[in-house]
């Protein structure tokens, strides 16, 4: 067996970088800075390859299966002999796995912003949240328990909330940075009332011991049940409500529209490829615990996942800022993911569903950062986010166009790109699973290649608006990575996950089923793009008349469902007015009134009594004496019998 | 021993000047007077102490004693009083005790 001491680096480079050029950025020339975050970053995604490929191709597996190595792990707080946190590296199919997206990722957005960020005001604040964010995410993937996860959990929340309102000047950047952070906050506290729950009934943080197939852990799950579900699977629901907050799933949705309001490379890290999918990861890293002790969980990961992906789709279709729709999509293939590991088994070809969903995260977070970095292109070139001041670009930005295209073709599903492997495994274990949600997935997928290509028509072909200054294309530091992220979009499908990746660390042989699902599935994605086509290749009255016909629809998804509005009514006033209200005035009148009246006693009783110090110095006197004799007085009666 | 005046004489006319002292120290608003008052009710002390003395010890001396002390010691309280009220007429004007109340609330 290798040593894998060494990856306890690939988190601490970054935070290195991060304190580096946090604290002495200003001194340097912005490029120096960005050059030093993005050279520490590559090295960090050197030493996860290394690790990637020591882990799955020079490591003994033990019965066939991947173990589950402790590569480094120190006692970090401890409170008693057996509550206490540790800080740790776990290596595992999915963490190898995940260090693979997050570095690479988080390397090509490096990269392209050296290009895009190029004489942004706080350049090198820039590369030093970035830095946070990639030490954050890794601390989060590689945590060895569930403490761990929930620290670096709230490290990522912070960075994302850092990155958001990068333009802290512009105030819809600002209040949309403090709606991500309070909605994920919000959610996060059921992360850890399920946290709390889990390890009080278990007894333990740790992630090997809580997922050891038939181990102590999971023999404690029974209990006490509330409304029909046992003590675990409620733990366990609460873990997921913090998992679907991170993940923009319904209805903690809300934020991550909002925040495309940050930097794109930003929006192509955190918000389409890295963090938003830390739920699925959670959900993932507890997944035996999940499938053998708490399956009604999974059910209910299902059904937030599958109606999250539909209701996105359904939103993506009417939105015309083009980070908006990218947002709700992403928002929808998470929600796939979801599915994916909702309807797995585990175990064996059971777990088909779980390997489904983690070779969807893989190819997603490919194709997703190139359409968001493709995106950070075309606003670099025509300075506006909104489809309708877009037109005809292809002639004016060939390698983001080809780019683009390949993402978009990549995310329809057409055969033979790698989202069409990930997504099929997923409708084929969706369809031996639960008939519903297979075909409410395979109505997103046409719904999904009818956006995507909405969006791709209107942006590159369509009819050319008047342009102040001719489009050009992006410079090659902004180039390099999309070229990059197409040949992973392309190839990423071939790499054999069920051999890698799986629910127990068993590989299994996965197959095609092309006569029930992949068939449809490409009919359906050939279908959405068709009429995207027909309906924005040229400029036409189409639109507007479908949108005319279905207007109800069209009117409610165009304004989000108006869920915004509904936060707001019962934020504002509901909560504000029947809630914080009285106990403000409980806090302003009670508790401030005592204190205060304490105080005027106080002073009004020695206001009073001040005229006691005259300054007359008889009056004093004649006070003693009276005392004296008084004393005196006393002294005889008491003493004289 | 027998012969002379009886202690109770003594007593009440001492009483009768710590009295009057007290009632002067109460009442006058000069500081001057203020001070003979103190002085009366020295000296009602006094004679307190020397018609004690040769009642209750008539070979003893401790009463005499505690009698000149007093007188030396209101010998030199009467000097540090004067200067007081010399410096507090400097600075009002007058000597009179309700004005110097400058050490109120």
């Amino acid at each position: 067996m290798s040593n894998f001491s060494y990856t306890v680096l690939i988190p601490l480079i970054p935070v290195f970088v991060f304190l580096f050029i946090g604290l002495l950025g200003h001194k340097m020339k912005p490029i120096v800075s960005g050059i030093i975050g993005t050279v520490g970053l590559g090295i960090s995604a050197v030493l996860s390859y290394i690790t990637a490929y020591s882990y799955f191709f020079n490591t003994e597996k033990i019965d066939g299966a991947f173990q589950k190595i402790l590569a480094f792990n120190t006692v970090w707080l401890q409170f008693t002999d057996k509550l206490h946190v540790d800080m740790g590296v776990l290596l595992d199919p999915i963490s190898v796995m995940m260090l693979i997206v997050v570095t690479t990722v988080s390397f090509m957005v490096h990269i392209y912003s050296l290009g895009y960020m190029k004489g942004e005001k706080g350049f090198a604040r820039f590369y030093a949240f970035l830095s946070l964010f990639s030490f954050s995410m890794l601390g989060l993937v590689l945590a060895t328990n569930i403490f761990q996860m929930y620290i670096f959990w709230e490290l990522v929340g912070v960075s994302s909330f850092l990155l958001i309102g990068f333009y802290y000047e512009k105030p819809s950047a600002v209040s949309a940075s403090k709606k991500a952070f309070i909605v994920t906050r919000f959610a996060d506290l059921g992360f850890l009332i399920g946290i709390l729950i889990l390890s009080f009934n278990t007894g333990t943080f740790d992630f090997i011991s809580l997922t050891t197939v038939n181990g102590a852990a999971m023999a404690t799950g029974g209990g006490i049940a509330f409304l029909g579900l046992s003590t675990m699977t409620w733990s366990l629901i609460f873990v997921f409500m913090g998992g679907a907050g991170k993940s923009a799933m319904f209805p903690l949705h809300i934020w991550l529209p909002d925040a495309m309001e940050g930097p794109t490379p930003v929006s192509a890290l955190i918000h389409a490829a890295t963090m938003v999918v830390a739920g699925v990861y959670l959900v993932a890293r507890l997944f035996p615990v999940y499938a053998l002790s708490a399956p009604d969980g999974l059910t209910v990961v299902a059904y937030v996942g599958s109606f999250s992906s539909l209701f996105a789709a359904v939103i993506a279709c009417t939105q015309m800022d083009i980070k908006r729709v990218l947002a709700y999509s992403t928002m929808s293939q998470i929600g796939y993911m979801m599915v994916g590991l909702g309807v797995s088994g585990y175990g064996g070809h059971d777990g088909l569903g779980f390997m489904a969903s983690m070779f969807h995260l893989f190819t997603h977070a490919m194709f997703k950062a190139l359409l968001f970095l493709g995106a950070g292109a075309i606003i670099h070139a025509v300075h506006s986010n909104v489809m309708n001041e877009m037109g005809g670009l292809r002639k004016y930005l060939p390698i983001t166009h080809i780019t683009f295209l390949i993402a978009c073709l990549t995310i329809a599903g057409i055969p033979f790109l790698s989202a069409f492997f990930s997504k099929d495994e997923i409708l084929s274990a969706a369809f031996h699973h639960n008939k519903l949600i297979f075909f409410v997935q395979l109505f997103v997928a046409g719904l999904t290649a009818f956006y995507m290509f909405r969006l791709y028509f209107r942006v590159f072909w369509n009819k050319e608006p008047h342009y102040h200054h001719t489009p050009h294309e992006a410079p090659l530091t902004m180039t390099i990575p999309l070229i990059f992220l197409a040949i992973a979009s392309i190839f990423t499908g071939y790499i054999p996950f069920s051999q890698l990746v799986t629910s127990d660390g068993m590989a299994f042989e996965a197959h095609i089923e092309w006569m029930n699902v992949a068939i449809p599935s490409i009919v359906v994605g050939l279908i959405g793009i068709g009429v995207a086509f027909v309906m924005y290749k040229k400029e036409s009255e189409l639109p507007d008349r479908m949108a005319s016909g279905l207007k109800l629809i069209y009117v409610g998804a165009f304004n989000k469902f108006y869920f915004d509005e509904i936060y707001l009514f019962v934020t504002k006033k509901i909560i504000f007015n029947y809630i914080s209200r009285p106990v403000a005035w409980f806090d302003r009148h009670i508790v401030d009134g005592f204190m205060n009246s304490i105080a005027w006693i106080t002073n009004y009783v020695s206001f009073k009594i001040r005229g006691f110090q005259s300054g007359q110095v008889q009056q004093y006197a004649f006070v003693f004496v009276s005392g004296a004799i008084l004393l005196g007085v006393i002294f005889i009666y008491l003493f004289s019998n | 021993m027998n012969a002379g005046i009886p202690l109770v004489y003594f007593l009440v006319t001492a009483t009768l000047m710590f009295f009057v002292g007290v009632y002067g120290f109460m009442t006058r608003k000069n500081m001057i007077t203020i001070l003979m008052s103190v002085e009366l009710m020295l000296n009602a002390v006094n004679i307190n102490f020397l018609a004690f003395n040769r009642f209750l010890f008539p070979g003893q001396l401790e009463g005499h004693f505690f009698a000149l002390f007093i007188i030396a010691v209101a010998a030199a309280e009467a000097a540090v009083a004067i200067a007081i009220i010399i410096n507090i007429y400097r600075h009002f004007h007058n000597i009179d005790v309700e004005q110097a109340d400058e050490m109120k609330y």
